[in-house]
């Protein structure tokens, strides 16, 4: 990393950090783990230079307990890992997005299940971001392909969990964590930061879960001249518990899936290549999007109408996105570094479709090449 | 003495409380809230933490900020408070199951960081708000749900824990002298470093059903029989109390404070020096 200028020669875990501290992230809550790790050392390194907390804790959970506990303090947190830290921040990820604390959780993914690959790359994580936590909850998972993306996508994610008060998740994986590349970095000004949004009622009138007609109640944060009450059951709108009343327990479940429903325009964001007549769409993510972008340049110049559909926010799934692409295709191919996560969301997106759905799928360990996807896109028309 | 308006601290319009009757978490609550009460506390720059049982319905009725956590988690969101805020007053009542079973590595880590933090452990001897099965902190032989043939495990000692893992305060108080157990608190919410309290709590639902202690009379009489003074100057704890139960500061050293020690490097760094 060469402080100083904007245009830098940076893995991807250095990018995320970067990102995190230009968002504006002040506390890291770490754990060591490949292929993460770079995460946390850059952040060891940067943030006590600035004012800001690096702690390395005694297990994944800690870190992921201390994240928490330093947003409700006022500040921007972050933890970094890969999937058996992964597995156990689940339960405090539960807690963060039950009682709506903004975080961000970086996972740097590598092959499972248990130790697995230690450390080459996957992308086998997606469904336990979804649901890896227990009960009914929302999820918003966001997968760099690139260096950049790390840096953006970091900064996108901080902001998101500002904003919808909820962990954002953004999986990486062990390619993407590691890899090189040359890349401008954005100046602070060219970015822009959300906060999130405060209180304004008298402090003997404030109701920490009270919609304020947004879906996303104002939060204070602790010592302010607000008090308040957070608890892991399920609570009514002055933030106590209310394990009995079954009106505000559907009404607390729903009303943390409708803030998220319902400002999909702002969540949503899918990267569209070459996809405007294509008769072959591929659907991939992180670095598996990387080779599909190359297959698909190999397809037309073999005049075969291929595109990409490229997802950079995975949760909420962009199901409508998804349909309005492949309705004037033929061929759909998903394809990533998996047993097939995303094939019954795939299959959701385009029911009662004409197009033909194709999978390709590894998870070896290895990257999917162009060849690879290539070959299917040729085996298909 | 000053008669004490804990009052203050309790957010009356949340009572009553749903402890069982004779239970001693009240007790030690209310010695807590003396504690706070003699410092003069500002309610909006405290903050309470718990975590899941028992001991965990103590902060809903405080008047103060308050978060109740995970199950044995609460040290890791208390640190992360404390560091992100080091201004605020940061408290944590915990239980036996919580504290010292799933919580237990994190309580070694936060006595070891000595991030200053005052822990009071509310040690009723048995996971209570499940029905009784037994802790760590359950005594050697003695029954619970599940331990329904006496407890094979042996008898635990919390306070050694916490001296050894490097907490810089440490202290026993029973539910039985609760002006003892508040003079113990506000020792450790004034000593600057993790602050362990055991309180010596007592569940006659379970614990004290199933061991032939029932009335909550007879439970704090057998815990009061049991116990013994000890001051930080002469208590060791490697001496053999031969089951005598050493109440009282049991240790107490000045040690650097851990969001004091990391306030120090960022002024370094910002000065440009050398570390």
């Amino acid at each position: 990393m060469n402080s100083g200028s904007n245009v830098q020669f940076l893995q991807g875990n250095e990018a995320c950090a970067l990102g995190a501290i230009e968002a504006g992230v002040r506390f890291f809550g770490g754990y060591p783990i490949t292929p993460a790790t770079e995460i946390a050392e850059v952040m060891a390194r940067e943030l006590p230079k600035i004012g800001g907390v690096f702690v390395q804790f005694e297990d994944e959970i800690a870190s992921m307990g201390a994240v928490i506990g330093a947003s409700v303090a006022g500040t921007k947190a972050m933890t970094a890992t890969s999937g058996p830290g992964f597995s156990l921040k689940q339960e405090n990820i539960g807690y963060a997005i039950h009682v709506q604390i903004p975080c961000v959780v970086i996972n740097v993914m590598r092959g499972g299940p248990s130790t697995g690959l230690p450390t080459l790359p996957s992308q086998s994580d997606v469904m336990q971001a979804r649901w890896g936590t227990h009960g009914d909850h929302p999820t918003i998972a966001l997968s760099p392909h690139s260096v950049r993306e790390c840096f953006d996508l970091t900064v996108r994610a901080v902001n998101l969990s500002e904003r919808f008060r909820i962990p954002v998740i953004v999986l990486s994986d062990a390619i993407i964590g590691h890899v090189r590349e040359k890349v401008v970095i954005p100046k602070g000004e060219e970015l822009t930061l959300v906060e999130r949004k405060k209180p304004t009622v008298d402090p003997e009138d404030y109701k920490p879960f009270k919609d304020d007609g947004t879906g996303i109640p104002p939060m204070a944060n602790l010592g302010e001249d607000y008090l308040f009450h957070i608890t892991s059951n399920n609570y009514d709108d002055e933030g106590f518990p209310a394990t009995n009343d079954h009106e505000i327990a559907e009404r607390r479940i729903k009303s943390l899936y409708n803030k998220i429903e319902r400002y999909r325009n702002e969540i949503d964001d899918v990267d569209l290549f070459m996809v405007e007549d294509a008769k072959v769409v591929i659907v991939a993510y992180g670095s598996t999007a990387r080779s599909a972008r190359r297959a698909v340049m190999m397809a037309r110049e073999e005049g075969i109408k291929a595109g990409l559909f490229r997802l950079r926010t995975i949760w909420p799934f962009p199901y409508d996105h998804l349909r309005a692409v492949a309705e004037s295709a033929n061929h759909l191919l998903l394809t990533e570094m998996n047993m097939s996560q995303l094939d019954s969301e795939i299959r959701s997106a385009t029911h009662g479709l004409e197009t033909k759905l194709y999978g390709l799928h590894q998870s070896n360990g290895m990257l999917i090449t162009p060849k690879q996807i290539y070959d299917s896109i040729k085996g298909m028309v | 003495m000053k008669r004490s308006n804990y009052y203050k601290y309790l957010r009356t319009h949340k009572l009553p409380h749903i402890w069982c009757p004779g239970c001693g978490h009240g007790i030690i609550l209310g010695a807590a809230l003396r504690a706070m009460d003699e410092l003069d506390l500002d309610p909006y720059r405290t903050v309470a933490v718990t975590g899941i049982g028992c001991s965990a319905r103590t902060n809903a009725i405080m008047h103060c900020n308050t978060i109740q956590t995970t199950h044995g988690r609460s040290l890791t969101f208390a640190s992360g408070i404390k560091m992100a805020r080091p201004d605020l007053t940061v408290l944590l009542f915990i239980g036996d199951g919580d504290g010292a079973a799933i919580g237990g590595n994190h309580l070694i880590h936060a006595a070891r960081r000595n991030v200053d933090l005052t822990t009071i452990l509310l040690n009723n001897s048995i996971y209570g708000m499940t029905g009784g099965q037994y802790s760590p902190l359950t005594p050697n032989q003695k029954k619970a749900s599940t331990s329904p043939y006496g407890n094979l495990e042996k008898d635990f000692d919390i306070c050694k824990l916490a001296d050894a893992a490097g907490a810089s305060y440490v202290a026993r108080g029973i539910a039985h002298d609760p002006r003892h157990l508040s003079k113990l608190i506000r020792g450790g919410i004034e000593h600057k470093g993790f602050s362990f309290i055991e309180g010596i709590s007592h569940c006659p639902t379970y614990y004290g059903r199933k061991n032939k202690l029932s009335s909550p009379f007879d439970i704090m009489r057998w815990v009061k029989e049991r116990s013994t003074r000890v001051k930080p100057e002469t208590f060791n704890f490697s001496q053999d109390m031969d089951g005598v139960i050493p109440v009282g500061v049991l240790s107490h050293r000045n040690i650097p404070e851990f969001t004091e020690e990391y306030r120090k490097l960022v002024e370094q760094l910002q000065k440009g020096e050398e570390t």
